[in-house]
């Protein structure tokens, strides 16, 4: 087990480069010249270069993306252009929102969404099944973004329940955890139903059956945990999507976290910045990958069997 | 009193009857063969014993099973599950997918006699492993801890048997327990099979297409054919003198040593599709005896100079 997590870790090295290389060389092909937002209209070309030579824009790319890779190892991701202050206390102060935010909402939609999508398995073509999968298809095809707004429209602004915008209270999330979590319910419980109802057909089922197993206790005990295990896949999959949900439903709720200063920086062109949080995204859906991996060799002797 | 009695069923799955009228009974420290080609219902026979029938979205249309003076047919499932396991037990067919893949093998066994017995989770696991040592297997406490996967398909039919012994059962229903293994270890493995429930007085219901095995282990023997019993009887009679051509033809085509052990396959003319079985006796196509009668009228499972034939022009 830790071997293969070493091996794992070993293997995100080059996934890790290649996404960091990809991340600067976008950063740098995007048209429009941070300098330009820095001085004023009137400024010589001699005082653009100066300020091009204080942040590293003067040298050769390929030098300024080792120095920017070696010094994002150290922790050290450079100083915002715009927000003059140090890239990784930035981070260090969005990703904290970011984070509750996008482990609410995994947390919200792998607990509702295997919830509901094995109370459909099990009661097959009941009304609660045929409301879960009503439910699951508005929920698959309602885009994030939307929603969010109708939420807002509902809870905050007719109902006055929830705070319309930002983070100052724990049900300031509550709207944001909905909007992102509601797809992911879908997908779940989707996934979940039709993992059982697969799993419910195999031979070792009708040997618990045989053996005199309880019905629930199979469902529960053997059934269900089949399905855990392409549900554990999707998720692990999905964490980019998460974390991408996470950007826009930020915009759409006005909240600080990684996806709003995305946002601005973009705006502004503060590429140090942008830099930094893409690169934050990208570890992150890394680490999910590696901990979707984990939680599947836990779950599954067959997974650790191939791993050796 | 039979341990077990089944007489006259009939299954419905949808709008097909795949079983029609099927009788036998099962004394207690009895081996019953049953045998028949694929397709001619014995898993269903196995399923409709063990009350899984629902499970598959087949109903019992007609007769009745009886378990040690207690009617079967109509039982709440809660008490057929009380049943299942403990009393009556299954060895399946498949024993590579009918073990849980994710939970280990000692588990799986402990599960029974901590459900059936009430034995607590160390008595259970002491249980288990003297079980797995009865069958022969090495190491069992390796075994107890290992997953399915880890397993050869003899060694997982071998843990299937012990997990059927596990609540000291009174009778065994064994769908060809060994059709899905390599021919080199399926005598070995009947052999076990046999020799623990004869050990144990047990009953043993033992479905199989092969002759062989029929004449190796057990004591009477049911011929299926097409959904409905052509012939039953002892081992010694039906070998020395069937009375349905149909069984007569199965004997015929017992692989002699030195040849493909491929059973039944010698049987001249196709086994009859369930969708349009013939009128009147359904081997009538394939029989060399058969004649006017026989096309028009089905004939009746009846007792001959010893055991039963359905066969209107069986001799004696
Ligand atoms: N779930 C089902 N739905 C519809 N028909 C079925 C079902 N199960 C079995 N049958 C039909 O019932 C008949 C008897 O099937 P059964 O499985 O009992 O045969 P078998 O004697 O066990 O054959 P085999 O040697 O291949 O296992 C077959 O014609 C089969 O097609
Ligand atoms: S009833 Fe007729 S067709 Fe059927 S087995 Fe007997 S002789 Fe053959
Ligand atoms: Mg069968």
């Amino acid at each position: 087990m830790i071997s293969f997590f070493i091996k794992r870790l070993l293997l995100l090295i080059p996934v890790f480069l290649a996404v960091s290389l990809l991340i600067f060389m976008i950063v740098h092909l995007v048209p429009g010249d941070p300098i330009d937002n820095l001085v004023q209209n009137n400024s010589s070309p001699e005082q653009k270069a100066a300020l091009a030579a204080k942040y590293g824009l003067d040298k050769p790319l390929y030098q300024q993306y080792a120095i920017w890779l070696g010094n994002a190892l150290t922790g050290d991701l450079g100083d915002a252009i715009i927000l003059r202050r140090p890239v990784a206390d930035l981070i260090a102060q969005n990703l904290p929102h970011s984070l509750s935010l996008g482990a609410l909402a995994l947390l919200f939609s792998t607990v509702v969404g295997i919830t509901a999508g094995a109370l459909a398995a099990i009661y097959k073509d009941s009304w609660t099944d045929r409301l879960t999968m009503t439910l699951i298809l508005l929920g698959s095809t309602v885009p994030g973004f939307w929603l969010g707004l109708l939420l807002i429209m509902l809870f905050a602004v007719q109902l006055g329940w929830f705070p319309v915008s930002g983070a100052r209270s724990w049900d300031a999330l509550v709207l944001p955890v909905l909007t992102i979590g509601l797809g992911g319910v879908a997908l779940v419980a989707r996934v979940t139903r039709v993992a059982m109802m697969e799993t419910a057909r195999k031979d070792f089922v009708m040997m618990l059956h045989a053996k005199g197993v309880p019905p629930w206790r199979i469902e529960l005990r053997h059934v269900l945990r089949h399905a855990l295990l392409p549900v554990v896949t999707i998720l692990s999959l999905r964490i980019g999507w998460i974390l991408g949900g996470a950007v826009t439903v930020e915009f759409v709720f006005a909240r600080p976290g990684l996806g709003s200063l995305l946002i601005t920086s973009l705006n502004q062109r503060d590429y140090p910045v942008v830099q930094g949080a893409l690169l934050m995204l990208a570890v992150a859906v890394m680490l999910g990958t590696l901990l979707g991996d984990i939680v599947q060799a836990a779950m599954d002797p067959r997974v650790r069997e191939r791993i050796k | 009193m039979a341990l077990l009695s089944v007489q006259g069923i009939s299954v419905a799955i949808g709008a097909l009857c795949p079983l029609e009228g099927v009788t036998f009974d099962i004394d207690k420290g009895e081996i019953l063969g049953l045998v028949g080609e694929s397709g001619s219902g014995k898993s269903l026979t196995a399923m409709c014993v063990m009350g899984l029938l629902p499970r598959i979205g087949g109903t019992i249309t007609k007769g009745s099973i009886a378990f040690d003076g207690r009617e079967l047919i109509g039982l709440p499932e809660i008490e057929l599950r009380r049943l299942r396991g403990k009393r009556i037990a299954l060895i399946s067919q498949n024993p590579m997918t009918s073990l849980d893949p994710i939970i280990r093998i000692g588990a799986q066994i402990d599960q029974v006699s901590i459900l059936h017995l009430g034995l607590s989770a160390t008595t259970a696991k002491a249980r288990s492993l003297d079980l797995i040592a009865q069958l022969r297997i090495p190491e069992p406490e390796a075994i107890h801890r290992a997953y399915p996967h880890q397993l050869s398909g003899g060694m997982k039919q071998r843990i299937i048997i012990a997990m059927a012994l596990a609540a000291d059962p009174d009778l065994i229903v064994a769908d060809e327990p060994t059709t899905a293994l390599d021919v080199t270890i399926q005598a070995q493995i009947i052999q076990i099979m046999v020799e623990l429930v004869r050990d144990r007085g047990l009953a043993l219901m033992l479905i199989t297409h092969d002759m062989g095995v029929v004449a190796q282990a057990c004591d009477r023997v049911v011929v299926l054919y097409a959904g409905r019993v052509a012939e039953m009887n002892g081992i010694g009679e039906i070998f020395a003198e069937p009375k349905h051509p149909y069984t007569r033809e199965l004997i015929r085509c017992i692989p002699r040593l030195g040849q493909e052990p491929g059973s039944l396959k010698g049987i001249p003319g196709v086994v009859p599709s369930i969708v349009d079985y013939p009128d009147g006796c359904r081997f009538n196509p394939r029989c060399s005896n058969a004649q006017a009668l026989c096309r028009d009228e089905a004939p009746a499972l009846e007792p001959k100079s010893s055991g039963l034939a359905a066969c209107h022009f069986s001799e004696v």
